[in-house]
C-alpha cells in the first residue's frame, strides 16, 4: 500500500535529496509517494509543518530549533531526525564592495580569517553600512555570517545591518541596491556571480568545514505516531543521498533540479554548486571545493545532537535564547539520532556509536567507533579553530570576546 | 483598528479592501511588498496587518515585526489555538494575520473570517478569469486555423470547423489542439495566413 507524504521545501539546491527520492524512485520502493510543496518562505513553510498541511518539511536546523524555544511564532515541539545535507552557502558581496577586499578570490575564500579583517576595514571605507541579505534570522547562514564578522570585531547588530529576504529574492534584490551583498544557499550566490552583480566573498565550508544546513524536520508528536511511515522515508532518502553525491550524476541532478517545479534555475548554475566547482567572479575558471556540500559520505545525514547544542549555543551568544538547563535540553532533544538509527540499522548506512562529539576537533579525516561499516569523519574544524564541547557550553561562550 | 494590506496583486487587495469597508472598517491600507515596504508599514503602526501566505516577504516582514523598536506594541501573527478549523481554513486560503499585542481575539476574529472568505473569493474570480482569457486565446486560434483551411483547400468556414473537428475526434485531441498544430505546420511551410 501506498502512503502519501506532503513535504514542504524551499527553492535551494539542497533539496536534491528530497527530490531524487521522489524522482528516481527510491521513495517509490519504500511504498512512499511524495508530494512535494515548493514555497516561497520560511514563515510559510514553518506555518505548513506547525499547522499539519504537510507532515515535514526541508527546514533550516536554526529554524527548527527556535520554533520548538517558542521564538518564531507559534511554539511547537520539532524533531529533526535527518539532516538533507552539509555546507553549500555562499557569501557573496556587490563589486564595488569586493574591491576593497583581497584582489584574488581564490586566497579570501582559503583564508577566512584574512578575509573578515579586509571585510572589517572595508566597512569603513563604505559609504554607509552595509547591507547584508540573509535568509532568516534563524539559518545557519545567518550564525556563520555572524560568527564570521565577529572574529574581526565586527559587531553584526551594530557594525552592518542585515536584512532578512528569502533565497529567490536576493539576486533582484541586490540588482536594485537594495542589498550590498548576501550569504545563501546554492544556486543564488552564483547567480548573483553569473549576473555579474557579486563576487564570492567567503564560502561556508571555510568557515565551518561540516556546517549543518537543513535538516528533515516532522512534528514531534507526529512522528512518534508514525514511526514505519518515517523510517521508510529515512531509508528512502539515504539511499538517494548516495545518489546524490556521486560525481557522476551531478549532471542528471543538476537538470532535474532545474524543473520549474523545484528552482526554476539554469542547470549549469545548479551543477557549481552540486560538484564544488565555484565561479568566484563572473568569466572566471572555476575554483575546486570538493566539500562544497555534502549529502551522504561521512554519515552526514546523522543527526548528532552536538551540532543542536552548536547552534542553541549561538542562538544564546546572540541574545536571541535565553540559557537555562532546560532551554538547552529542548534543543539538543530537537535532533533525533535514536530515530535514525531505527530506521537504518538494516541498511548500509555506517552508524556512528556516539549521539554527540566534540564539534570543530578534527583537522583531518578521522576513523571513529561505528556499530557498522566503516566510518570516517571528515575535518570539521571551525576557521578560527575554536572547540565546542556540548558538555561545557558556558566555558565556550565565555571563550567569545563579547563584541558589544 | 488600522488594517494594512501588504499585497503585490491590485485586484486581491481590492477584493478584501472593499469587504472590510462595507463590514465597517474604514482605517485600511494597502502597501505592496517592494522596496522599503517595511520602513512604511513600521511608520503606519498598524493593529492588524494581512498578508498573502504565498508571498516570499513574510520573512522579511516577521523579522520587522521582532526587531523594530519603533511599534510601540509587539505585533505577531494571529493564531487562536482553541480554534483549529479557523487556522486550517486561513492556511488553505493562504491568509496569515498579525495583530498587535493585546488586541482581544473576538475583535480580530471577524476581520480574518472576512480576510479568509475574500481571498477564496478572489482566488475564484482568478480561476474564472484564466478560464475566459483560456477561452479567448482557444477560439483565436481555431479561427485561425479555419482560415487556413478556406485559403488552402477552398472550404466554407463550416466545412473548415467540421475539418477540424473531426481530425480531433479521430486523433483523441482538442479541436484547439489540432488548429495550433495546423498553424504551426503552415507557419513552417511558409503557408503565409
Amino acid at each position: 500500500m501506498t502512503t502519501n507524504l506532503r513535504i514542504a521545501f524551499l527553492p535551494l539546491n539542497d533539496v536534491a535529496v528530497l527530490a531524487a527520492a521522489r524522482e528516481r524512485g527510491f521513495a517509490e520502493e519504500e511504498g512512499l509517494a511524495l508530494d512535494l510543496l515548493r514555497t516561497t518562505s520560511w514563515a510559510t513553510l514553518r506555518d505548513r509543518l506547525v499547522y499539519g498541511q504537510v507532515q515535514a518539511a526541508h527546514m533550516l536546523a536554526p529554524l527548527a530549533v527556535a520554533v520548538t524555544l517558542g521564538l518564531s511564532q507559534q511554539p511547537a515541539a520539532l524533531a529533526a531526525p535527518y539532516k538533507l545535507g552539509v555546507n553549500g552557502n555562499m557569501l557573496v558581496m556587490a563589486k564595488d564592495f569586493a574591491a576593497a577586499l583581497d584582489p584574488d578570490p581564490a586566497s579570501r575564500i582559503a583564508d577566512p580569517l584574512a578575509a573578515a579583517h579586509d571585510f572589517a576595514a572595508a566597512i569603513g571605507l563604505w559609504r554607509r553600512k552595509p547591507v547584508i541579505g540573509v535568509v532568516h534570522r534563524f539559518s545557519s547562514h545567518a550564525l556563520m555570517l555572524r560568527y564570521w564578522l565577529a572574529s574581526a570585531g565586527v559587531d553584526p547588530d551594530r557594525d552592518v545591518v542585515l536584512r532578512v529576504l528569502p533565497p529567490s529574492l536576493t539576486v533582484e534584490a541586490l540588482h536594485a541596491g537594495e542589498i550590498d551583498g548576501f550569504i545563501a544557499g546554492e544556486p543564488w550566490g552564483s547567480a548573483a556571480v553569473e549576473a555579474g552583480l557579486a563576487e564570492t566573498v567567503a564560502v561556508g565550508e571555510r568557515i565551518w568545514q561540516r556546517g549543518v544546513e537543513k535538516v528533515l524536520a516532522f512534528r514531534e508528536n507526529w512522528l512518534e505516531e508514525n514511526p514505519e511511515t518515517v523510517d521508510r522515508l529515512l531509508r528512502a532518502l539515504a539511499r538517494a543521498a548516495v545518489w546524490c553525491d556521486d560525481p557522476e550524476n551531478h549532471e542528471a541532478l543538476a537538470q532535474l533540479l532545474a524543473d520549474p517545479r523545484y528552482l526554476d534555475q539554469p542547470g549549469d548554475l545548479i551543477r557549481r554548486g552540486l560538484s564544488g566547482q565555484i565561479v568566484a567572479r563572473a568569466g572566471e575558471a572555476p575554483i575546486s571545493h570538493p566539500d562544497f556540500m555534502l549529502f551522504s559520505r561521512e554519515a552526514t545525514p546523522f543527526p548528532w545532537r552536538s551540532q543542536a547544542l552548536w547552534i542553541y549555543s549561538q542562538l544564546v551568544r546572540w541574545g536571541m535564547a535565553e540559557h537555562s538547563p532546560e532551554n538547552a535540553a529542548k534543543a539538543g532533544r530537537v535532533f533525533r539520532p535514536d530515530v535514525f538509527r531505527r530506521a537504518l540499522a538494516g541498511s548500509d548506512m555506517p552508524m556512528p556509536g556516539a549521539s554527540m562529539k566534540l564539534e570543530g576537533a578534527l583537522a583531518s579525516p578521522l576513523a571513529v567507533g561505528s556499530r557498522k561499516g566503516d566510518l570516517t569523519l571528515g575535518p570539521d574544524r571551525f576557521f578560527d579553530g575554536r572547540v565546542f564541547d556540548p558538555e561545557r557550553i558556558e566555558d565556550y561562550l565565555a571563550g567569545f570576546v563579547q563584541v558589544r | 483598528m488600522r488594517i494594512v494590506i501588504i499585497d503585490d496583486s491590485g485586484l486581491r487587495a481590492t477584493v478584501l479592501e472593499e469587504g472590510l469597508r462595507e463590514a465597517g472598517y474604514d482605517d485600511i491600507h494597502i502597501v505592496p511588498p517592494r522596496g522599503a515596504f517595511v520602513a512604511r508599514l513600521e511608520r503606519m503602526a498598524p493593529d492588524v496587518v494581512l498578508m498573502d501566505l504565498g508571498s516570499p516577504s513574510r520573512d522579511t516582514l516577521e523579522e520587522m515585526l521582532t526587531v523594530s523598536r519603533a511599534l510601540a506594541r509587539p505585533i505577531a501573527m494571529f493564531v487562536d489555538q482553541s480554534d483549529e478549523a479557523m487556522i486550517g481554513a486561513a492556511i488553505d486560503a493562504g491568509v496569515s494575520a498579525y495583530v498587535v499585542d493585546g488586541l482581544r481575539k473576538e475583535r480580530v476574529k471577524p476581520v480574518l473570517e472576512l480576510a479568509v472568505r475574500r481571498f477564496n473569493a478572489f482566488a475564484r474570480i482568478q480561476a474564472e478569469l484564466d478560464e475566459a482569457r483560456n477561452a479567448l486565446s482557444d477560439r483565436k486560434v481555431i479561427d485561425r486555423a479555419k482560415s487556413i483551411l478556406m485559403a488552402q483547400r477552398s472550404l466554407s468556414e463550416q466545412e473548415a470547423y467540421a475539418l477540424l473537428r473531426s481530425s480531433a475526434m479521430n486523433q483523441g485531441k482538442k479541436i484547439v489542439d489540432v488548429a495550433q498544430a495546423l498553424i504551426t505546420a503552415s507557419d513552417l511551410l511558409g503557408g503565409g495566413l
